[in-house]
């Protein structure tokens, strides 16, 4: 009777975790020389953190070029420099703007690599498995191996296929999955392009990728490729509605369609727009699992049912241009998410601390986390449910939701009562909608999943069809 | 202007995620809906009947591993009990029980397969499947630890099973039987009450019993549709009778119920095996037969209760070593003819998911 008491961990799960793993078991470790080194550079850093901590709180680094909480401290610094040199106002218009633009394609990259890495690790965590682990320390650099493999994979054309419509759709859906990040705000100066239209222009851009899907779907003269084009044809056009009703009453609440007042306006109140509109969010959230096609509402790629739905006949690195743009809109939803909902760069006035970029980036891998945490529990829906969600259920909550909140903003602007009033008074108002009016309408609709979950029968009779009617007569 | 959908054909296999092997149906399809259906089947043909003919009848029980290669006790099993009442052969008690705990971890295992590809079929991203697959293997383990093989065992024999469980075999399987109830409830909570799952497969591949009965199903798919039939209570073999245990029948029989009752059943079998263990006597575990056995002529058909349902072996011997004829009554097959109720009329999600409710073995269905 030994191998019970033999195979578990002698001790707990975080002891082992801290005994094994901690930074401090390591540093034990090393030589007496690199302890050494070791400290002096921990005291170093901690110096020069505690000095740029002091300069932060005293404000001498407030708008500085080198102030690097907001890089867009730079780029103005740059501007005002050149005007002082008497150059033409394009130069540093197009400098930084070829600069931003290489910096936001760079960072979209390594976030890539880093969420496919994190993806494939975390599901496997998930599933009780262990992942990818050979390829670098914990398999870091398994997507750059991956990536290697795609690209000498050979490219196959299918001979049915129309030759220029099958090549254009990898490039085609790269474009607007890189154009969805201009106008996110990054800091409080700190965005490519600050668009004053910036949610219209989130909408518009966030609808094109479907064009390239469709050619891709049709193209590739295959029945499964076309029945994936489809289905994602028709769940982008349902669910466009909802995410703009759903935006709509964010720019309500703030008065601006700019990114950077949405979120300035969440910093000033002090409230995350998931808290004021909880609807909004959950409406924001699984209506952009449908528009980039990830788990419950991967269906435009079901890989059980359609094997792999529009891409299906795509091969090599176009393939991989797929998944990466697929990945790269989950990441640009996380921004968006963390844009409209969580406060952007702000998080209750230590952003004066942390550099704004770092925030808005720790909650866009959060939001992506979620993403991946649905993927590893959730089955998938089918097409024509998604679609009874979306128009039975989600467009007309939407729309009352966007009447309450048309009332509570004019409230908030005009009724001269203090922020903790009106917004408090809002937040109870969502919320009780959030939570009875979800319940109502689906009561309303007669969806009823308590009925529908049965267990079976458990009997210990034998027989045939009489036998069957009398234990169901029975139950 | 009235716009006319072109019927179009697609084939779905013979190599395609969701069709559990080298199987393929050829599906008419009118935009998401399939209009006609046919299986065809044949890809994995073996003649495992015909090359029966030419071994002996202990040479024939390797062949019924390779039959349904996720469920290989009971395949076994089946080929055993018919054989040895074709030849009068006695089974020593200690046998009967052993057979009964391989049989029912067996069923468990298989069954775990079952339920994890079929929320695989629903979309789940492998998630459930792996969780069973982790009781799975400890009982692949226990396999292996007393018969040196995983998948295809051949474990029992004419007159017995091929050895006695090692020592370290019975605290294993303790230690299985004391967390299985958790880890089923585990995996339950996951699925059962999920929303998502249950619009995929409440309602979804319906059979009545009437409709059941008269395509002769078997197994979890009879009982999902209500009728209370296990050859483990109806025709009880080994020592099924001396167990306490229930049966679960479906409400509705659709794929959630099939779900359901296989997940009762792997309940049901942790209590089997506990109480084979508490029960299991001492003695020999095999009787010795002549190599050549060379049973009386005569026919006989033998059955039992498999995972997938009524697995049926008919033997005839002639009075040589080897049978005559021999012919599996393949559960699978059967199972799956009534596929074509089932998805025509449907879209094709919900056929990918009533043929994973059948939980076809192609192995099985070609031999």
């Amino acid at each position: 009777m030994s191998s019970a008491a033999d195979r578990r961990p002698a001790t707990p799960m975080a002891r082992q975790i801290l005994e094994h793993h901690s930074l401090l078991s390591r540093a034990r470790a090393l030589p007496g020389e690199a302890r050494f080194v070791l400290a002096v550079l921990t005291l170093g850093a901690l110096v020069a953190g505690a000095g740029i901590g002091f300069l932060v709180v005293t404000g001498q680094l407030d708008g500085r070029w080198y102030d690097l909480r907001d890089l867009g401290n730079a780029t103005a610094h740059f501007r005002g420099w050149t005007q002082r040199q008497g150059i033409h106002s394009a130069v540093p218009y197009l400098v930084t703007g070829l600069l931003g633009g290489i910096a936001i394609l760079s960072l979209v990259g390594g976030w890539l690599v880093i969420g496919v890495w994190a993806e494939r690790r975390l599901i496997a965590k998930f599933q009780i498995r262990q992942g990818p682990n050979r390829v670098g320390p914990f398999g870091l650099l398994q997507p750059l191996a991956d990536a290697v493999k795609l690209l000498q994979k050979e490219v196959l054309i299918p001979i049915g296929a129309d030759k220029l419509l099958f090549f254009l759709p990898p490039i085609l859906i790269f474009i607007p999955a890189m154009l969805g990040w201009g106008p996110v705000p990054w800091a409080p100066k700190m965005s490519y392009a600050d668009l004053n239209v910036g949610v219209v222009y989130t909408i518009a851009i966030s609808s094109l990728g479907v064009l390239a899907v469709f050619l891709a779907g049709w193209s590739s003269n295959n029945h499964y490729a076309l029945l994936g084009a489809m289905r994602t044809v028709a769940m982008m056009v349902s669910y466009e509605i909802p995410i703009s009703i759903s935006l709509l009453a964010i720019v309500l609440f703030t008065g601006s369609l700019q990114l950077s007042d949405i979120v300035a306006w969440q910093a000033q109140h002090n409230v995350w727009m998931i808290v004021l509109l909880p609807f909004g969010a959950f409406t924001f959230l699984f209506a952009s699992t449908a528009e980039i096609n990830r788990t419950p509402n991967d269906i435009g790629e079901a890989e059980s049912e359609i094997v792999a739905g529009f891409h299906t006949e795509y091969s090599g690195m176009k393939a991989g241009l797929f998944l990466a743009v697929e990945l790269g809109n989950a990441l640009l939803v996380g921004a968006m998410m963390s844009t409209f909902f969580f406060g952007g760069y702000s998080l209750f006035g230590l952003e004066r601390w942390i550099p704004g970029y770092l925030i808005m980036g720790a909650k866009t891998f959060l939001v992506y986390f979620g993403f991946v945490w649905l993927r590893a529990t959730l089955p998938r829906f089918r097409l024509d449910q998604l679609m009874a969600f979306a128009w039975k259920f989600l467009i007309p909550l939407s729309i009352i939701q966007l009447l309450f909140v048309a009332v509570e903003s004019m409230v908030v602007v005009q009724s001269g009562l203090p922020g903790i009033v009106t917004i408090g008074g809002s937040i109870i108002a969502n919320a009780a909608l959030t939570f009875v009016g979800v319940r109502a309408w689906a009561n309303a609709i007669g969806y009823s999943p308590k009925e529908m979950a049965s267990p079976p029968i458990m009997t210990n009779g034998v027989g045939g069809l009489r036998a069957a009617e009398q234990i169901r007569a029975a139950s | 202007m009235t716009t006319v959908n072109e019927p179009y054909v697609l084939n779905i296999g013979p190599q395609h995620p969701s069709t559990h092997g080298v199987f393929r149906l050829r599906v008419v399809m009118d935009g998401e809906v399939i209009r006609d259906l046919d299986m065809i089947v044949g890809y994995l043909h073996r003649s495992m009947e015909k090359l029966a003919e030419e071994r002996t009848y202990t040479q024939n029980i390797p062949f019924t591993d390779r039959a349904d290669y996720l469920a290989a006790m009971s395949n076994n099993l089946g080929v055993c009990l018919a054989v040895e009442r074709l030849a009068g052969v006695e089974v020593p008690e200690r046998a009967s029980y052993l057979r009964v705990i391989f049989a029912e971890l067996q069923r468990i295992a298989s069954h775990a397969m079952a339920n994890g590809t079929l929320v695989s079929d629903a979309g789940a991203w492998q998630t459930p499947l792996l969780y069973m697959f982790r009781e799975r293997e400890k009982i692949l383990d226990l396999f292996e630890m007393t018969c040196g093989a995983r998948l295809t065992t051949n474990y029992m024999r004419i007159g017995g099973v091929a050895f006695d469980p090692p020592p370290e075999f019975w605290p294993a399987l303790q230690e299985l039987l004391d967390e299985m109830p958790a880890r089923i409830d585990e995996y339950a909570s996951l699925v059962v009450d999920s929303e998502i799952f249950l619009a995929r497969t409440r309602n979804v591949g319906v059979i009545s019993a009437a409709d059941a009965i008269n395509g002769s199903l078997v197994g979890p798919a009879l009982r999902g549709s209500g009728v209370p039939w296990d050859l483990r209570k109806a025709e009880p073999y080994c020592v099924y009778d001396r167990m306490n245990f229930e049966v679960p029948v479906g409400r509705h029989g659709d794929v959630y119920d099939r779900f359901m009752v296989r997940l009762e059943e792997t309940r049901q079998s942790v209590e089997i095996i506990k109480q084979a263990v508490a029960q299991i006597p001492d003695g020999p575990h095999k009787t010795d037969i002549p190599l050549a056995l060379r049973p009386p002529p005569g026919e006989v058909y033998g059955r039992v209760e498999g995972p997938r349902g009524e697995l049926g072996f008919y033997v005839v011997s002639d009075g040589t070593p080897a049978p005559y004829r021999f012919h599996i009554r393949a559960p699978s097959l059967i199972n799956l003819s009534l596929l074509r109720e089932m998805a025509v009329g449907v879209s094709l999600p919900d056929a990918v998911v009533a043929l994973g409710s059948l939980d076809i073995v192609v192995g099985d269905i070609d031999r």
